[in-house]
Order: C-alpha cells, then sequence, then structure tokens
C-alpha cells in the first residue's frame, strides 16, 4: 500500500506525464477548449491505459520478443475501438466534437510509453494500476488546462456561466494557439516549484 | 464525396489548418527533434513521403474493402497496421537501394510510426469526406505544412539559444511558447482560403 501511494505521488507530481516527460500533447492541447471534452477523453485514456497495460503483462509471456511493438499497438487499437464506441453510445454531441482524437489516442506516446517501460516488466495487477495511476495523473493536467482555457475563453465552465457580464472573455484562450502558451506556463510553474522542493529538502 | 477543389485542400492543409499549429498533431517528435535544421527537413520529407502514400493507401483501403464489408469500425486498427508496414517497407527500401540517405535518415523511419500526424492525416480524410485526388493532396500539404511548421521552429531554437530566457522556462516551456507565437503568425493566413 505505501508503495502504491508513494508511486502516486511520484507520478502525479514529480514525473507528471505531460510536464515533465511531455508525452501525450498532441490530444492534451487539442481537447482542452472545453472541459467536458476534456473529462471525456481523461476517462477514455484512462480506461485505454489502465485494461492495455493489464493485456500487454498478460500476454508478454506469450509473445515473442520482436514482435512485441506490433502487439502492443493492436492491443491499444483494440481498447480504442471499444472506446469510440462507448463514447459515440453514451454522449454523441462530444464524440462529435472530439473527432479524430478518439482514434489518436493509439498513438499517444504516454501509454507506449508506459506499455514499454513499466507493464512489460511486471506483473498484471501492477501493471493495471500502473495504468490507472498515470491515466489519473494525465487527466488531472488535462482538466486543469481545459478549465483555465474555458473560464478565461468562454467565461464558462462546464458550460455554467462562471464570469458574470462585466468580465470581457480573452479569445485567445480559445484558440489553438492560446493552449500552447497554457501548456508552456504550466511546464514553467512546474520547474519553479519542483525547484523549491528540492532546495527544500537539500535545505 | 465533397465538392471542394483539390488545389483550396493543398493551401489550406499547409497554411490555415497547419496539422500542428491548429490540430496539434505530431507534437510529440516535434519537440525532440527541434534542434538542427538539416535533422527537420530530414524528418519533414520522411513524413511527407509515408503520410502522402498513407492517406491514399487507407482512402483506397476505407471505401474498397471496409466499407463493402460494413467494417467501418476497425479502421483504426487498419490503418495503424498500414501506417506500420508501410513504414517498414520504406526502411527496408531505402536500406538497400539508398544507402546514403539511410544513414541521414535512419533513425527516424521507425519514429514514424507512432507520428500521431500521419493517423491525424487518415482519420481527418475520412471525417471530412474528401475524394481520392483531395485525399492526395491533402497528405501532401499536411506534410509540407508539418514540416515548414518543424523547420521555422529548429531555426528559432537555434537562435534562442544565445537568447536570456528565465531559467526555468528553458527547454520544453520555451518551445510551447514559440509554437503559440508560431500559431498566431500563420492565423494570419487565415483569410487565404478556407475549407
Amino acid at each position: 500500500m505505501n508503495h502504491l501511494i508513494k508511486s502516486m505521488r511520484n507520478n502525479i507530481w514529480d514525473d507528471n506525464p505531460i510536464l515533465r516527460k511531455i508525452l501525450g500533447i498532441c490530444p492534451a492541447l487539442a481537447v482542452t477548449n472545453l472541459v467536458e471534452n476534456a473529462i471525456v477523453m481523461s476517462l477514455g485514456v484512462l480506461f485505454v491505459m489502465s485494461l492495455s497495460e493489464l493485456t500487454v503483462s498478460i500476454v508478454k509471456k506469450f509473445s515473442d520478443k520482436h514482435l512485441r511493438i506490433l502487439i502492443q499497438m493492436l492491443i491499444i487499437s483494440w481498447y480504442v475501438i471499444i472506446v469510440d464506441i462507448l463514447i459515440k453510445l453514451t454522449v454523441p454531441e462530444i464524440s462529435k466534437s472530439l473527432g479524430p482524437y478518439v482514434g489518436l489516442i493509439i498513438t499517444n506516446c504516454l501509454i507506449m510509453g508506459r506499455c514499454e517501460a513499466y507493464a512489460q516488466f511486471n506483473k498484471p495487477l501492477h501493471a493495471f494500476f500502473d495504468g490507472i495511476i498515470s491515466g489519473i495523473s494525465f487527466g488531472i493536467i488535462l482538466v486543469l488546462i481545459a478549465s483555465i482555457r474555458e473560464i478565461l475563453g468562454f467565461g464558462t465552465f462546464l458550460e455554467i456561466q462562471v464570469l458574470n457580464s462585466n468580465w470581457s472573455t480573452i479569445g485567445l484562450f480559445t484558440i489553438p494557439a492560446g493552449a500552447f502558451f497554457v501548456i508552456g506556463i504550466f511546464i514553467w510553474l512546474h520547474n519553479i516549484s519542483e525547484e523549491k522542493m528540492r532546495g527544500d529538502i537539500n535545505d | 464525396m465533397i465538392e471542394i477543389n483539390p488545389l483550396v485542400i493543398l493551401f489550406a492543409a499547409m497554411l490555415t489548418n497547419n496539422m500542428l499549429l491548429s490540430n496539434f498533431l505530431g507534437m510529440c517528435s516535434f519537440i525532440v527533434i527541434s534542434k538542427d535544421v538539416p535533422t527537420a527537413l530530414g524528418l519533414g520529407q520522411a513524413v511527407t513521403f509515408v503520410m502522402t502514400c498513407t492517406t491514399v493507401i487507407n482512402f483506397l483501403l476505407y471505401y474498397y474493402v471496409l466499407v463493402p464489408l460494413e467494417l467501418e469500425y476497425i479502421r483504426y486498427i487498419v490503418f495503424i497496421i498500414t501506417i506500420a508496414a508501410f513504414v517498414q517497407l520504406v526502411e527496408m527500401f531505402i536500406k538497400k537501394y539508398f544507402k546514403g540517405l539511410y544513414s541521414s535518415l535512419g533513425i527516424f523511419l521507425p519514429l514514424i510510426t507512432v507520428n500521431c500526424a500521419i493517423l491525424g492525416a487518415s482519420l481527418f480524410m475520412i471525417i471530412r469526406q474528401y475524394g481520392l485526388i483531395q485525399s492526395l493532396l491533402f497528405g501532401l500539404g499536411s506534410g509540407i505544412g508539418w514540416t515548414m511548421a518543424l523547420v521555422i521552429l529548429s531555426s528559432i531554437n537555434i537562435k534562442l539559444e544565445k537568447a536570456p530566457i528565465p531559467k526555468h522556462l528553458k527547454g520544453a516551456g520555451m518551445t510551447f511558447i514559440i509554437t503559440g507565437i508560431m500559431a498566431l503568425a500563420f492565423m494570419g493566413f487565415s483569410g487565404l482560403v478556407s475549407i
């Protein structure tokens, strides 16, 4: 249990997939114009990542080493198809606005990275939890970026008006360029706080 | 199929709907590779070539195999296998016949498989219902647009090495800010063509 908490903290903050390793950036930027898109995307990634890691970890004994990348890719695509169908069934409007980005979960380097670096060498249950933790740490940043962009860009949060009409909304945050700025500043702040923390430990 | 002049699609994919700057695709290699211009150009060429060919192959597979068999939903698997197989084929071909090109490009070729811009091009082509010629030019335009963004960014990065940047912003953070400014600059093209 202790091990789990430690790896969770490590994953969510110290080694955050988006802010630290700069993995899985494409969806992080593309779907963060609205919070609801970001939430659906995070859940999709969480689902695909945990189950793919579980499956990769189970089949690792039977699969050939040279073919493992291909097998991992097939496993991931298989789960992405399920997610795509699920999203289309439950929230059809969001599925339309997510467009091709659901399919692009396949090439999300984060999922491949975790399968290759963790699930390949660990027990199925550990791999499954690793997938959940990585998915959560990915989702937190996604939803944070989306909140900033939606509140400042549209004045709403989950389509509920939060800024009153005296506030002028900033169009910059609704367009792609805004996403680049927000994530750039996030990485900046993360680096600063990271150094502060490390300094505290050294003192 | 929709009726749009294929040339409009070519220029829209290059400038106004740039794969990288407006659709955020192909960011991963973009962040890592953008260090020097010749490498960026080499990767860009490889991506453009693979993107153009795979959109056409995927177009044919989708409309002549998957649709008649009513298997549209497995398109993700089919597309990714096509891309992986095609990249493998290109790698083998270049290795055999163009030794010089292989040594300069070699390491990037396997990376292309997981470049989301390439899968993205195939998926956009289906969603936007392009025809064959339109898909061909869409793939070509997207590839050129991606290369352009990558080359511009790597040239900026060389200048940035000597610029006074806040210590913690250096690296990926700065790359994102620069890309944001580039995206703003590319918005200037938006009146030119639209799809």
